[in-house]
């Protein structure tokens, strides 16, 4: 019973770049400031990466560590690993001012893909997509949402707070309809 | 629409991801505060046609409050700064003096 | 009659003929026609009617700048008012319509207001329906509005898609003709990263229609080239069909792409916008000619020369087989040049100019055209079509020397750079006496925001009208260096143009014509705006050239008086005894050309208009019928109907099963901010008017939360996790804007504080089980302890349900024995079937947020939003004890202590009893002794929340009112919509369980 999970939306159709949801991956928001004694070793601990620079996101197998701002971190893990993560966490980080808490559920991750991905997200985030750099995770609106990118070798990954979901993946799938190719 | 660097994550943010916040380094006055000094925390307001100084929340980014030094009547923008000062550092003072010599300064 | 040459075209297919109609005509065009130059070449000279006169209007011009061919384009689904044939790419099937006449065309009954014109003068609206006063609104309004409006508005939903693109580029060239591509040639030469658009379908401007050398190359040949070296470049894109509609703060410039308006129904979206963000703008937007202004110049076949000409070189169309040319400059002998050579009959050239001694009066002549100087034409003969001219003295006041028959008039006035997008963000113009034009003043530009020019003109768009590529070359030059590029050495290419001799200005032709020949002079032609007009709006006073524009209606027509501006301006300066400069221009205002409304909402259309937040169960609730309500984004059942059930019955019965079984409610969308740090508590003191840190572990506690002016802004329930850490819930609606909140105190004020947040709204489904079987249902499931010793009234424990991991809160908003349940959001959904699963037996129904406020209204308990408004203080609301009086300070301390705030007499929440029962409207007043200074009624309080209770089956409400508390069993009345009143007890705002008892078992 515990372990049924309700996805928002399904796969869609293709356009000129597949759009899929993917997920839910495991998430954790771990606020502490930069240089808090053993926030490296932690986020080390939890998935593998080192501590992102501004606006990195390093990965590493199905881990990642995003930098949010300079005070938060997201780690992204699979999500049945994020007890655990927390516990060790939060053990790591004994006696610092931190903040460690599970966010997967608030988030819905969708996949663009395909050599004109990059084309669906232009349609909706103000963003210089010629001038991203390498392993950026870029905080930005979709249309009217809150959402956050990053690149990849196949294409891009997104997240959205999970009520908009269904929204989100409306504004990929309209965005990549046949014909519209930039 | 603006366009204005969030200092803390280094992004050229278009007026649409940031949420305006007013008028920049005003001092809270709390209880014990007289009448005219709530008054003016409360509701007296720069309108300058000029240099001015306001509040910006990187709202659909790193979510941080920063600081901004722009012209009201060109937009020209002057610089962007961390919110955790009470007053504009000298770098954005020394480059607003040098744009505008007549400017009478922060006060 | 306009007929279609047997050669010659160089925009034109021969072998792809297209079928169009008009009014219903089948004609036939050729690919690469436009709307307009098809019409041409089928004799369709007549294509309109005037707004104001309803006068015939032929074709003037050849692009943008057209101001009377508009027609109706298509139909149903794909229906489009107003649409400029000269801009209009013609395609199969094309089905245009003219506007604003009746019956038809031809004959036209609005005509009728032509021969009242001198009942019509200028201001004539001002002036004559504001009296009576009544008149307006019942008689002079509904006609206006009958007769008013061109094209005729869609009646069906846009068949078509529309979308936006986000886009950046170091330098945006706006304009592809040869200064435009040179520029945009220099830069991406140089490595920037160049975006270059042209609003028509074609490269090169005007350059290649005038038979330009470039180095030696035809025009047409040097832009194809050119054309051909930019498409190869990376760092280049490209861009026809795609109008720079306006320039905004820092660089930001909107672009409308037509993307399928000439191929409809192709499966792509028909515009695109794009949001372009360019560290420089080149305007490279070329000029346009403008009219002369003698009388009849609106007659069909009165053409701008250059736009004569255009049809003859692109398109094979000759407007007339014998043309008068009337100039003041040397330009327009190009088509008089250019009529001849195509076979066609130049019947004089009249230049207003004593002397036209230049190569190309030289070249006409040569030619056997005949040229009369010092002459202007008096008046225009004819009424659908030219048949000739009256020649006189331009000097003069009009006598007429003589009669020439024609069929076409080709005027030049001069040539207005297009300066728009300069203009819009504050870029000075200057006027330019040689060329009796206004162009931009580099000194003055418009700024981007390192305080550098941010929009440079180029060419013509510059008032280079000759030298277009030597200026483009230069001022590229410019735009690089600021952005930080170094262009490479290059020669300029040159242009071989022939000498010309100086434009003599000529605003009113003859120079002294009389009443009756100004009166027919347009000045306006879609807005039928006469020099007359204008010179009466000077008499009148009206000397500010905004004022005039408003009271003529010069320029405020949907062409926005691209061809008539400068023309107006300058016999307005004439009447002012004025220079022009000091007259100025009016304000040059986005868009350049209009942009379909459907491009500017882009992909917010239908179901994606704009964000609908959905909870984890959001699918169940649909799948159940549930009539749903907006709560900020989310979209919340309302009640769950069953069949045969009206809204209100569900409602009545989800409130009398709660109250007496189970009550199952989506809660999720209840605000929760997680608070920790050292400095947690003390920062949470300073939030809520209340003590926070003084809460235990494993507690909950209602708090408040106000503004500095100390009026309510949010409240909820807190609950202490361990010794540094908080949960705070908010209201529905206000999670992000307490979030948000949080981090500016804790960023901007105390950024010394330990204090870390997260909005974890989204992570979890919260579930509310109230009603006496609550406890029974949580049994059921199974898997912690909650009995009200192990789980007591404003606790919570942490736990697990029917195997769901689950943090369980004992709180109530309803009264009833209550339960909030949080899980994580991937198993809301499991869990909700879960509760109805398990709860069934025990007669569990979910229940809408109607029934929650009803049961919430029945308890007192308030509601931000509803008894409060930004106005309303804690105490206002009897809130006293929630707020702490031995705390120093708290948010909102200091603005309670204000004096208005603090005085007996303020509007205080009470309880309202209808005498009769019934339900006291929504947002009614109650009212006082005495009306104030506008009659109106004096009041001394208002219902916020006001129900039906089905637990009380009567009318309950509450309500702010003056001394509320000290009035408990007054009967007030309420004011109603209708006149009547309801009269109301005054009582207290708990009108069920006052004790509290079903809640704490």
């Amino acid at each position: 019973m515990s372990d049924a999970i309700s996805l928002m939306t399904e796969a869609g159709s293709d356009g000129f770049a597949k759009v899929r949801q993917i997920g839910p991956l495991g998430m954790i928001t771990l606020r502490a400031k930069a240089g808090t004694k053993g926030l490296r070793a932690a986020v080390k601990a939890a998935t593998g990466c080192a501590l992102p620079d501004q606006r990195q996101i390093i990965t590493s197998g199905d881990c990642a560590a995003g930098w949010m701002s300079p005070d938060e971190t997201l780690l992204i893990l699979p999500h049945a690993g994020v007890a655990a993560a927390l516990r060790r966490i939060d053990h790591d980080l004994k006696g610092q001012h931190h903040l460690a808490v599970d966010v997967s559920d608030a988030r819905a991750v969708f996949r663009i893909e395909g050599p004109k991905a990059d084309q669906v997200l232009r349609k909706l985030c103000p963003v210089d997509f010629d001038r991203l750099e390498p392993g950026e995770l870029r905080r930005t609106r979709a249309a009217q949402v809150a959402a956050a990118f990053w690149k990849d070798d196949s294409g891009f990954s997104l997240m959205c707070f999970r009520s908009v979901a269904g929204y989100v993946g409306d504004l990929l799938h309209v965005s990549a309809q046949p014909g519209s190719e930039l | 629409m603006l366009l204005l660097i969030c200092p803390y994550c280094g992004v050229a943010a278009e007026e649409t991801e940031l949420a305006p916040g007013g008028e920049a380094h005003l001092k809270r006055f709390g209880p014990g505060s007289s009448d005219a000094e709530f008054e003016a925390y409360l509701f007296a307001r720069k309108n300058p046609k000029g240099v001015h100084f306001e509040r910006w929340r990187h709202a659909y980014g790193c979510g941080k409050w920063f600081l901004a030094a722009r012209c009201t009547a060109t937009l020209e923008v002057f610089g962007t700064y961390p919110a955790q000062t009470s007053g504009p550092p000298d770098d954005i003072i020394d480059r607003i003096k040098a744009r505008r010599p007549d400017w009478k300064g922060f006060a | 009659m306009s007929i279609r040459l047997t050669s010659g075209g160089r925009l034109i297919d021969r072998s792809a003929p297209i079928d169009f109609t008009f009014n219903g005509k089948h004609l036939r065009g050729f690919a690469g026609d436009t709307l307009a130059s098809a019409l041409l070449a089928n004799g369709q000279m007549l294509v309109g009617r005037s707004f104001k006169y309803h006068r015939p209007r032929g074709i003037v011009a050849s692009g943008a700048e057209e101001p009377n061919a508009l027609v109706n384009l298509g139909q149903g689904a794909r229906a489009e008012p107003n649409q400029r044939a000269t801009t209009t790419e013609l395609f199969d099937g094309l089905q245009a319509r003219s506007q604003n006449h009746w019956p038809s065309l031809e004959f036209d009954v609005g005509v009728l207001n032509n021969y009242a014109a001198r009942l019509l003068p200028g201001g004539f609206y001002y002036k004559t329906f504001i009296h009576p006063r009544a008149a307006w609104k019942h008689l002079f309004e509904p006609i206006i509005r009958q007769t008013a409006g061109l094209g005729a508005a869609p009646k069906d939903r846009d068949a078509d898609r529309y979308e936006q693109v986000y886009a950046f580029c170091d330098l945006l060239v706006v304009g592809g003709g040869v200064a435009g591509l040179h520029a945009a040639l220099v830069a991406a030469r140089a490595g920037a990263r160049v975006w270059l658009v042209e609003q028509s379908a074609h490269w090169g401007g005007r350059a290649p229609v005038d038979g330009d050398m470039i180095d030696a190359l035809p025009a047409a040949d040097w832009v194809n080239a050119t054309v051909a070296e930019l498409a190869g470049m990376a760092n280049v894109t490209l861009r026809a069909r795609t109008m720079a509609a306006g320039v905004y703060d820092h660089g930001y410039v909107l672009l409308d792409e037509r993307l399928a308006d000439h191929t409809p129904g192709d499966g792509r979206p028909r515009h695109r916008l794009w949001r372009m963000r360019a560290a420089r703008i080149i305007a490279a937007t070329g000029a346009i000619e403008r009219p002369l202004s003698f009388a009849g110049n609106d007659v069909p076949g009165v053409m701008l020369a250059s736009a004569l000409r255009d049809y003859l070189v692109n398109w094979a169309v000759s407007p007339g087989q014998r043309t008068v040319v009337v100039t003041n400059n040397d330009d327009a002998y190009r088509t008089a040049i250019a009529l001849h050579q195509a076979g066609q009959t130049v019947v004089a050239v009249i230049d207003a100019r004593d002397q036209a001694d230049g190569a190309l009066p030289a070249q006409a002549r040569a030619l056997g055209i005949r040229v009369e100087t010092g002459k202007a034409i008096a008046r225009v003969k004819g009424g659908k079509h030219v048949t000739g001219v009256e020649v006189c003295r331009q000097t003069g006041d009009g006598t007429i020397s003589r009669f020439l028959a024609c069929n076409a008039v080709a005027m030049s006035g001069g040539w207005s750079p297009v300066v728009h997008l300069y203009s819009h963000c504050g870029g000075k113009l200057i006027w330019d006496e040689a060329g009796a034009m206004f162009r931009p003043d580099a000194a003055h530009p418009p700024i981007t925001q390192d305080g550098s020019a941010m929009v440079i003109g180029a060419g013509a768009a510059n008032g280079a009208l000759r030298e277009a590529i030597a200026d483009a070359d230069a001022q590229v030059r410019i735009a690089l260096k600021a952005v930080g590029i170094k262009p490479k050495k290059s020669a300029v290419p040159r242009q071989d143009l022939p000498d010309e001799a100086a434009l003599q200005p000529v605003w009113i032709m003859p120079q002294a014509a009389g009443v009756g020949l100004r009166a027919k002079v347009w000045l306006d032609y879609q807005n039928d705006v006469k020099v007359s007009d204008v010179q009466l709006a000077a008499r009148e006073g009206y000397g500010s050239v905004e004022h005039a524009k408003r009271y003529t209606t010069l320029g405020m027509a949907t062409d926005q008086g691209k061809i008539s501006n400068i023309n107006g301006l300058a016999v307005l300066a004439e009447a002012l005894n004025e220079p022009v400069p000091q007259v100025g221009t009016t304000t040059f205002r986005p868009p350049y050309t209009p942009v379909p409304l459907g491009a500017l909402a882009g992909e917010a259309r239908g179901e994606i208009f704009q964000p609908l937040r959905k909870t984890p169960m959001d699918g169940w609730h649909a799948a159940q019928g549930a009539t749903f309500e907006p709560v900020g984004l989310w979209r919340r059942p309302y009640c769950y109907p069953r069949p045969g059930e009206t809204p209100r019955q569900a409602v009545a019965r989800e409130v009398k099963n709660t109250r007496q079984a189970l009550g199952l409610l989506d809660a999720s969308t209840l605000g929760k901010i997680i608070v920790k740090g050292p400095d947690a508590g003390r920062f949470l003191d300073m939030l809520y008017t209340n003590v926070m840190s003084s809460l235990p572990v494993g507690r909950c506690r209602y708090g408040l939360m106000c503004n500095e002016q100390g009026f309510l802004s949010d409240d909820g329930v807190m609950a202490r996790i361990d010794d540094d850490t908080w949960l705070c819930h908010t209201t529905s609606g206000g999670a992000d804007r307490i979030h948000g909140w949080m981090e500016d105190w804790l960023q901007c004020e105390w950024w010394d504080w330990q204090v870390f947040t997260a909005n974890v709204t989204e992570h979890y489904a919260q579930i509310a089980v109230v009603g006496p079987n609550a406890r029974k249902l949580l049994e059921r499931l199974g898997g912690m302890e909650v009995s009200q010793d192990a789980l007591p009234f404003m606790a919570w424990a942490d736990g697990s349900l029917a195997g769901f991991g689950c943090r369980v809160y004992r709180i109530s908003f309803s009264g009833e024995l209550s339960y909030e349940i949080a899980v994580p959001a991937s198993q809301g959904a499991a869990f909700w079937q879960a509760c109805h699963d398990a709860g069934a037996s025990l007669g569990a129904m979910p229940y809408g947020t109607e029934a929650l406020h009803v049961m919430r209204a029945e308890k007192g308990f308030i509601m931000i939003g509803d008894e409060t408004d930004g106005t309303v203080t804690p105490q206002d609301l009897g809130l006293d004890w929630a707020v702490s009086k031995k705390k120093a300070d708290f948010l909102g301390k200091r603005g309670q202590e204000r004096s208005h705030l603090t005085s007996p007499d303020r509007w205080k929440l009470v309880g309202f009893e209808t005498l009769d029962g019934s339900v006291i409207p929504e947002g009614a007043y109650v009212i006082a002794q005495g009306s104030n200074a506008n009659g109106q009624r004096h009041v001394q309080g208002r219902v916020t929340s006001t129900y039906r209770s089905p637990t009380l089956g009567r009318g309950i409400a509450m309500g702010l009112l003056l001394r509320g508390p000290e009035r408990m069993g007054e009967v007030v009345s309420f004011n109603t919509v209708d006149g009547s009143t309801v009269q109301a007890r005054v009582v207290g705002p708990v009108f069920y369980d006052r004790d509290g008892e079903k809640q704490n078992v």
